[in-house]
């Protein structure tokens, strides 16, 4: 297993937590209270509806993974926390984005986007709207790839985050 | 399985019996009104307080000695916010509280309705957990859950919000079955943890090597019953051991290892022992910075066991050698038989011994004797108040000077007889917390040892206890400033006095506590303290308050200036000279 090194600034807790409300902002207001700064989350029912699953990715920078992860643990709503090192977690994002099109640099957007793996979702006058699935790193690339045409609106979910399979299993 | 139909608020006050709440502290009002109407049919006391804080800390003083969760019951909105102070004074020491709280009628809820506030967010961080309940049929089990939270694990203030409609008989909603099978439903609240024979190994063979080791131990002993082991530790190791501020008295004082309290106030043996050790055995304690001082310059050559319920503390602060998660009283136990199978090394204590008692001879707690013309040296006040009560007298102080003094004079020899606000500090708690106190231990002498600030933020509790027939007595340190923070504007704000003279007249205390009921003196002369202290425990059917009239030059020695370390402990100027 691939173990992270001191130099990952961000780290993914995977929370399973009790699908009650004020629940998120239980975890929220601990991240607040205690200092500690989310980079990114992302929250969705799990396929057990007592329970939704919250995909934190903590800056490291504001605490030590261990005190958040047992701050959060001694929340009663927190069922439980998986730890993902970077290195061994399989990592998605999804971004949504309209960009700039005029006709004359349609193609090439679009070679960018073929060769992003991302797909088209609605063409107007002189904008097109596109999507894209991949771990964040690509979704950053892919952003920066987008900015010279010009980016009109941008959205990202968040990653969501497992652990790679173990091949030895 | 047969059920009873039942009303929420029926359901509300059978559940809490069923706790076996025997006392609730309390104030009704609008939304909690229906829960206050079977109430009248219970076998539950309820004690009606002034204020919504005194029952908070009546709670908590309850708790505190009489080692059983306090209960305490208010209203909506204000009544709820009033609690606040209370709840997160109990959150920031551990105490466990369950905290009923009316609310707006479910529909209400969300719509700046009469009374209406968040309690359920206001009070989220300062209380263990909280629940809003929504459905009369869920009452019991979220009350059962309420007190299995608030009294296991590390304990806390748990509250429980209810909307009028689910307990009102005449809403609908309000209908629902009493079963006598609850099942708690708390899938992310596990508080067993077994404690790691590893570690516990570890931990004895550190301890088994040390030459300078200190039992650091804080109130967390004190929540785990583990006063006996812990007495038993020492003995059998020969191990000193200070006692922060929350766990005063869980090791005596007059024994001959308690090095006494250490931190801020601490007396120099104990700061200057933890400073100087290499191992720090560290029990239900979490290196406050009351305690520490400056972090970096804190305990520099020591390793560390750090022992607490609490996974979250062990390396909060400090990073520990051994941790060990546990209940205080377990992890003890496992040590002791430890080191009965294992032996208790051979390391040489002999030097550190002889230190330990240089630093005790040449720098024992110390004031400076009075003078004729000088008001009351409160020093000497706490000294005889000790030495004229019973040895088992429960104090209760407030916050400030006066509670450094009592800590630091008082002789604890037992547990639970020294109850206060340490983590929030929290003006005003002495006396409520006192009247709890004796509600839960009403066969023991009870001192508040309070301030003349902090008794005006809520003396009026002396009404609730002259009514509801608590007889508390109340020490008023009375040095018509707030004296703590004139110490701090006198020793480093050049001193410039800002806002910190009360009044030396007003109020008459004397005529404030007969008006509330109480027997009431004034003393001025040290040569009336004896007889008025005496006079004060010969009382029992009603409070009493003496007057104090004490010096407010007078200042807390010795004392870690803020941002110093330890080593850099001020001692009064009678032993400012002394080598160390
Ligand atoms: C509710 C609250 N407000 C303010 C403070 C800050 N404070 C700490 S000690 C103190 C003075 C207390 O005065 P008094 O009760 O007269 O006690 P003394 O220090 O004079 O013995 C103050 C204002 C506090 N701890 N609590
Ligand atoms: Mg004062």
């Amino acid at each position: 297993m691939n173990v992270a090194g001191p130099d990952y600034r961000y780290h993914t807790l995977v929370v399973t937590v009790e699908n009650k409300s004020g629940v998120l902002a239980r975890v929220a207001g601990l991240f607040a209270r205690r200092g500690f700064n989310i980079e990114s989350l992302a929250v969705a029912p799990t396929d057990d509806d007592r329970f939704s699953r919250l995909t934190i990715v903590v800056d490291l920078e504001s605490a030590p993974l261990e005190q958040v992860v047992k701050q959060l643990d001694k929340l009663v709503n927190v069922v439980e926390i998986r730890e993902l090192h970077p290195g061994s977690a399989v990592e998605r994002e999804l971004m949504i984005v309209t960009v700039e099109a005029e006709p004359d640099r349609r193609d090439e957007l679009v070679e960018q986007l073929d060769r992003a793996g991302g797909k088209v979702l609605s063409v107007g006058a002189d904008r097109m709207m596109l999507s894209l699935v991949g771990p964040p790193k690509r979704i950053d690339e892919f952003e920066d790839l987008l900015r010279p045409f010009g980016i009109v609106e941008l959205q990202r979910t968040g990653r969501v985050a497992l652990p790679v399979l173990d091949e030895d299993a | 399985m047969t059920t009873t139909p039942m009303d929420g608020g029926q359901a509300l006050i059978r559940a809490l019996e069923n706790e076996g709440v025997d006392l609730l502290f309390g104030l009704p009002g609008g939304a909690i009104l229906p829960v206050y109407d079977p109430l009248i049919d219970s076998s539950i006391r309820h004690v009606l307080v002034r204020h919504e804080q005194g029952a908070g800390h009546m709670a908590s003083g309850y708790a505190h000695a009489a080692g059983r969760p306090g209960v305490m019951m208010v209203t909506s909105g204000p009544g709820a916010t009033n609690a606040v102070t209370a709840l997160c004074d109990a959150h920031l020491d551990s105490v466990p509280l369950v905290c009923i709280t009316g609310q707006v009628p479910l529909a209400a809820i969300g719509t700046d309705a009469f009374q209406e506030c968040d309690t359920t967010g206001i009070t989220m961080s300062v209380t263990k957990h909280n629940f809003l309940v929504t459905e009369a049929q869920d009452i019991p089990r979220v009350v059962k859950e309420a007190f299995h939270i608030a009294t296991t694990g590390r304990p806390g203030p748990v509250l429980v919000d209810i909307p009028k409609d689910i307990v009102d008989p005449n809403s609908p909603r309000s209908a629902m079955e009493w079963s006598d099978e609850i099942e708690m439903d708390l899938p992310g609240y596990d508080p067993n943890v077994e404690v790691d024979p590893a570690a516990i190994a570890a931990a004895a063979d550190l301890m088994r090597a040390a030459e300078r080791p200190v039992l650091y131990v804080g109130g967390g002993i004190l929540k785990a019953r583990a006063a006996e082991v812990l007495y038993q530790l020492a003995e059998m190791t020969g191990i000193h051991v200070v006692t922060t501020l929350m766990a005063r008295g869980a090791f005596p004082d007059s024994h001959d290892l308690c090095l006494g309290m250490p931190g801020m106030h601490g007396n120099f043996t104990a700061v200057t022992a933890m400073q100087e050790a290499d191992l720090l055995v560290v029990l239900g304690a979490r290196f406050d910075d009351r305690v520490t001082g400056r972090l970096d310059g804190f305990a520099p050559g020591a390793r560390v066991v750090h022992v607490d319920i609490d996974s979250a503390e062990l390396g909060k602060v400090r990073r520990a050698d051994v941790a060990i998660q546990g209940d205080c009283r377990v992890a003890i136990e496992a040590l002791i038989a430890e080191l009965q199978a294992n032996g208790l090394g051979d390391a040489d204590r002999g030097a550190w011994r002889s230190r330990i008692s240089g630093w005790q001879e040449r720098f024992p707690l110390a004031y400076e004797a009075w003078e004729p013309g000088q008001a009351l040296k409160p020093q000497y006040v706490i000294e005889r108040l000790r030495d004229l009560s019973p040895d088992d007298t429960i104090v209760v102080s407030g916050v400030g000077q006066h509670q450094m003094w009592a800590s630091q004079y008082w002789r604890f020899d037992h547990p639970y007889t020294w109850i206060n606000s340490g983590g929030l500090g929290t003006m005003g708690y002495s006396i409520p917390a006192a009247i709890g106190a004796k509600a839960g231990m009403p066969d023991r002498t009870v001192w508040a040892v309070d301030g003349d600030g902090c008794f005006q933020m809520t003396a009026q509790e002396l009404v609730t206890a002259t009514v509801e027939g608590f007889p508390i007595k109340v020490a008023l340190f009375n040095n018509s400033y707030l004296g703590m923070v004139r110490q701090w504007q006198e020793m480093f704000y050049e001193e410039r006095y800002s806002e910190v003279f009360l009044s030396k007249d007003v109020p008459d205390y004397k005529m404030w506590a007969q008006s509330m009921g109480c027997e009431a003196m004034r003393v001025d002369d040290p040569d009336e303290i004896d007889a008025a202290i005496t006079k004060a425990n010969e009382i029992d059917d009603r409070p009493v308050v003496i007057d104090f009239r004490v010096m407010a030059e007078e200042k807390v020695y010795p004392m870690v200036p803020a941002g110093a370390t330890n080593s850099d402990l001020v001692v009064p100027p009678s032993q400012a000279d002394l080598s160390r």
